[in-house]
């Protein structure tokens, strides 16, 4: 498959406009779990043309049920492992990654050069902690997080909401992973798709 | 006040911090907007709201 052949068939579900335009974006992807495995999938295929990858963890047993990676990946660092993955969905995808843990200290200069960034980390306080830091400190990025997929609840109740002025929220708001309600794959998905999505209309608006 | 969408009666000023505890929030996984900007975190020991205020505060749970 040449990078033009790739071309041809993205243009002709998409459009020459919608293409290029996603094709020159770029989106951060902070903590590459459930959410953020299946965020990074989804915009390889929409044609993102530039992905920033950002977790410190390896792939563990325990995160086969919800998330993309496979048995021959445990042990190894996740960023590693879903660049491997992209290449073989869209090869002439650029991936930048950071296998490093996100801090107050180190946010700034990991994130200044994004303008949309999804937040996909699993704790509740990483998940505030990564969201006050963007908006104190990078007011211009478009940030995308995800609370509330836990269980095997009402679907439905999973939902994208504009919060603050460059704030967008999806999930149910509500089921905490900590209050005995698992994570199971198709919540974790919706809410992802929820995340993607709202990152592709960004890009496109 | 207006807080979340609903109105809220402010009966005196208070600080952020304290209204937020009296509510109930652990300020550890939250974001709170003040009439349309951020309030920094280290900021909710010194913010006095007032009854004009609108906020909007996101309290964040685990999972991802």
């Amino acid at each position: 498959m040449t990078e033009q052949e790739y071309k041809d068939i993205c243009v002709q579900r998409f459009g020459i406009e919608i293409y290029e335009r996603l094709k020159k974006s770029r989106v951060a992807i902070a903590g590459l779990g459930g959410l953020g495995s299946h965020i990074a999938v989804m915009l390889a295929r929409s044609c993102v043309g530039t992905l920033h990858l950002i977790d410190f963890d390896m792939v563990d047993i325990s995160n086969l049920n919800r998330q993309e990676y496979y048995v021959q990946h445990i042990g190894r660092p996740k960023t590693e492992c879903l660049k491997e993955k992209l290449t073989e969905i869209n090869p002439f995808i650029h991936i930048l990654t950071d296998n490093v843990r996100v801090t107050k200290e180190n946010l700034q200069e990991l994130f200044k050069d994004e303008t949309i960034v999804c937040e996909a980390f699993d704790r509740a306080d990483e998940k505030a902690m990564l969201v006050n830091g963007i908006l104190e400190r990078l007011p211009y990025i478009r940030l995308i997080s995800g609370s509330g997929m836990a269980g095997f609840g009402d679907a439905n109740e999973i939902r994208t909401r504009k919060v603050f002025q460059n704030f967008y929220l999806c999930g149910d708001e509500k089921t905490d992973s900590g209050d005995g309600a698992g994570l199971m794959a198709p919540r974790v998905c919706i809410c992802a798709g929820h995340q993607a999505n709202q990152a592709v209309q960004l890009i496109l608006q | 006040m207006k807080v979340n969408g609903k109105e809220s009666k402010l009966k005196e000023s208070i600080l952020l911090y304290d209204y937020l505890e009296q509510l109930g929030y652990r300020t550890d996984r939250i974001a709170v907007e003040r009439n349309g900007l951020i309030v920094p975190r280290d900021n909710y020991k010194k913010c006095v709201l007032s009854d004009s205020d609108t906020l909007e505060i996101v309290h964040f749970v685990g999972g991802g």
